[in-house]
């Protein structure tokens, strides 16, 4: 209790002494807190069921390497490489790439030839061969003619497309100038092509000829992978520099990793080819050297989404406070006292919409805080790979869940106002929030409706949640029943922030027009 | 129970329900919901796995409006204070909880029972294969989503009597409902998945729409709508116990 003097000495003036009477209301409701505790409570309960269980398959990956930028990668090859300790460069004739697919609608042991889209063979230089270094690379791929890619993420594509075959071969060069190294492409050895420049830190490399092959991946239908093994053919590598020892041979992530498999009866491997030219070599991989995707790409692994959907109860219950902490003064008869306090019907609306999106954002960001680090935690404990994404990412999806929230008691506040009844107004909220997020990710919905449903509705928001990457260069089903949202991350939020505004404007509408 | 006062009781609650506001917008709410998200689940759908329990997925949807309806009835009259009158007319709290189960189930039976024809109907013209309307199976679906909805229904009337808020009970019912699937994509353990498949009201209770492969299911059809009806009778007895113990 304060005294009435420091109650006078600290009373505000206008929209400040609104936004307190509303906030003395809130929290002098002891059931009005507790439910905020509980909410946020709830939300990390539901991380504690999750990860209640220890992964059951050994072979399942206990943890994703992760790339230099922070996020979870595959980094799965066969390598025949050398060491080069400064200054030089590396150019090789690929004259195929071929390879054997599991043949998913036949019986087990049923095979045919052929190479995946993003199957590589090309040459790479990286500092280390621990998964997840730096790297530079040029390859020839099963379907995307010769890219230059770096780092996992980045991705160009170079001039020549096709298929390395003998009539048509594809001439990759790597050059290394200090801390850069730049990649070119040719059809005749002569005649070069340059298709960029990157970095990779200095001193002694690794570089040399690699090969890899993700799974198969079935985009239509369902969804699912199959195992496939690519080969390449390769001419005697010439080199200029500082070279070190001779070439050996590793497999690179010890078996093919999180997004690739060998197809039963087939191993990594290499093997020297003398021709009239030289040495040659074929070298055999699968896996991939590429970021982790979810969908049928990507592995068994926890993601920031899983750990945070028990921001659902947390939502259905700041809905309930926030519908109740307007309809409450329809039912008790208070809104004429309040409005006979502060007779701008407007600055009471804005009062209470600061106050519930505050609280809202408060509970959200804090659950969330909390969530992440013990889902990691806790998977980790029980052996489950989780799909590691960079700071900046967990940052947005814990201050996004806040957000998230606070939109949502918002949009609850004003369908208390505009529907007067609570329970219209939370299952009104429950109806545009949750039920479409089940029905679209919950892979009831073909993908279409589903994708609709989650550019138009509330449920567009959850969005701003979304840590699972996509990525041009790794093939995958990037749909809402593999939990991708068609939108970006805050543009997601943007249409429920917009549909929160929308029913808050409507309401101070109504709210001016009726009686109390 | 006295039959005429039963009955007395009963024309009492049918007046409260279709006078309550926006009854008849309830009502069309739940048939175009149900309706419109089947339609939008068959429509473009490539692979049909079961096509009856796809045309008649629009109840996952539906059984929201179902749960304002049976909520408001008690609600409306705890927040007017109507509720003492309906007690003070009919003493036997019993009566009162039999009489307002009884006109809800016959109002979401029947508003239900044309939502899932139509669902049916427009599963049928837009499913190549779509569901057949008159094998054995599917009118099992189709009874089983009518009893479903008014399993929910009364589920709703329960906890609303238990909590007698709207916002609570509503917020209650929908979270028990929703939360068990949402649950089930977290949980990695596929015993527990199975076990929550199996015991959650919404995913256990939609198991009786099933039509193919019965033999892999969590739970059997009717078993599934059984244990639905032991959270519905859990809550009756719950909200029941509440109504008479406490004052209006």
């Amino acid at each position: 209790m304060r005294t009435t003097r420091e109650v006078r000495k600290m009373r505000p003036t206008g929209s400040m002494r609104t936004l307190h009477a509303e906030w003395t209301k809130f929290r002098t409701v002891r059931g009005w807190v507790l439910g905020c505790v509980g909410a946020a409570l709830a939300t990390v309960l539901f991380v504690l069921i999750g990860t209640v269980s220890s992964n059951q398959h050994p072979g399942g990956a206990a943890a994703l390497p992760v790339g230099p930028g922070g996020e979870a990668v595959d980094d799965s090859y066969s390598f025949v490489h050398r060491t080069l300790t400064g200054d030089g460069s590396l150019t090789v004739q690929v004259t195929a790439l071929t390879g054997v697919l599991s043949d998913p609608n036949g019986g087990p042991g049923r095979t045919s030839p052929g190479v995946t889209p993003w199957a590589k063979a090309g040459i790479i230089v990286t500092p280390s061969l621990t998964p997840g270094s730096s790297y530079v690379a040029v390859t020839a791929t099963g379907a995307h003619g010769v890219r230059m890619q770096d780092d996992y993420v980045h991705d160009r594509a170079a001039d020549l497309t096709g298929v390395p075959s003998p009539a048509t071969p594809q001439w990759l060069r790597l050059v290394r100038a200090g801390r850069n190294v730049t990649g070119y492409d040719s059809t005749d050895g002569t005649h070069w092509t340059e298709i960029g420049t990157a970095s990779v830190p200095g001193g002694a490399v690794q570089a040399g000829l690699f090969v890899t092959s993700p799974a198969a991946v079935q985009t239509d239908g369902g969804g699912g992978s199959s195992p496939a093994t690519a080969t390449g053919t390769f001419g005697r590598p010439a080199l200029t520099g500082a070279w070190q020892g001779g070439w050996a041979y590793a497999q690179v992530g010890q078996d093919a990793g999180a997004s690739g498999s060998y197809v039963p009866g087939t191993t990594g491997g290499y093997r020297a080819n003398g021709d009239g030219a030289g040495v040659g070599f074929s070298i055999t991989g699968a896996g991939d050297i590429a970021p982790v995707v979810g969908g049928p790409a990507g592995g068994p692994a926890f993601t920031v989404e899983t750990f945070l959907v028990g921001t659902f109860v947390g939502l259905i219950v700041l809905g309930v406070l926030a519908a109740q902490f307007a309809a409450a003064e329809y039912r008790r008869g208070l809104l004429g006292l309040t409005l006979a306090a502060t007779p701008k019907r407007g600055r009471v609306l804005g009062a209470k919409a600061v106050l519930v999106a505050a609280v809202a954002f408060v509970v959200g960001a804090g659950a969330a805080a909390v969530t992440l680090p013990l889902g990691e935690a806790r998977a980790h404990a029980v052996h489950f790979a989780v799909l590691t994404v960079p700071a900046a990412e967990q940052l947005r999806a814990v201050l996004g869940t806040g957000l998230l929230l606070a939109a949502a008691a918002v949009l609850a506040l004003s369908l208390g106002v505009l529907l007067r009844r609570s329970a219209t107004a939370i299952t009104a909220l429950v109806a545009v929030t949750v039920l479409p997020y089940l029905l679209a990710l919950g892979g009831m919905l073909p993908t279409g409706p589903a994708q609709w449903l989650l550019r138009l509705t509330p449920a567009a928001g959850f969005a701003v949640q979304q840590a699972l990457p996509r990525y041009e260069q790794v093939l995958s089903v990037y749909t809402p029943a593999n939990g991708y949202f068609p939108l970006p991350p805050w543009g997601g939020f943007a249409v429920l922030a917009g549909w929160a505004l929308a029913a808050l404007a409507a309401a101070a509408f109504v709210l001016r027009r009726r009686d109390a | 129970m006295n039959t005429v006062v039963l009955g007395r009781a009963c024309r009492a609650e049918w007046t409260k329900l279709r006078t309550e506001t926006g009854f008849r917008w309830l009502l069309v709410g739940l048939v175009a919901v149900t309706v419109a998200v089947g339609a939008a689940s068959c429509d473009g759908a490539r692979s049909v796995g079961d096509p009856a329990r796809l045309a008649l997925s629009g109840v996952t949807a539906g059984q929201a409006v179902a749960v304002v309806l049976a909520v408001l009835s008690v609600s409306g009259e705890y927040g007017s204070g109507l509720i003492q009158l309906t007690l003070s007319a009919v003493p036997a709290r019993t009566t009162v909880l039999a009489a307002k189960a009884a006109v809800l189930s016959a109002t979401v039976a029947v508003t239900g029972g044309v939502a899932v024809l139509g669902s049916l109907l427009l599963g049928h013209l837009l499913l190549a294969g779509g569901p057949a309307l008159t094998d054995g199976s599917s009118l099992r679906a189709a009874l089983g989503s009518v009893l479903y909805l008014v399993l929910v229904t009364l589920l709703a009337l329960g906890v609303g009597f238990a909590v007698r808020d709207g916002g609570v009970a509503s917020g209650t019912v929908l979270a028990l409902l929703y939360l068990f699937p949402l649950l089930t994509h977290v949980v990695t353990d596929p015993w527990l998945q199975r076990q929550l498949a199996r015991v959650g009201p919404m995913p256990a209770g939609l198991a009786v729409q099933a039509t193919t492969g019965l033999d892999r299911l969590p739970i059997g059809p009717w078993t599934g709508l059984g244990v639905l009806a032991l959270w519905t009778g859990a809550a009756l007895l719950l909200g029941g116990a509440v109504l008479r113990r406490r004052g209006a």
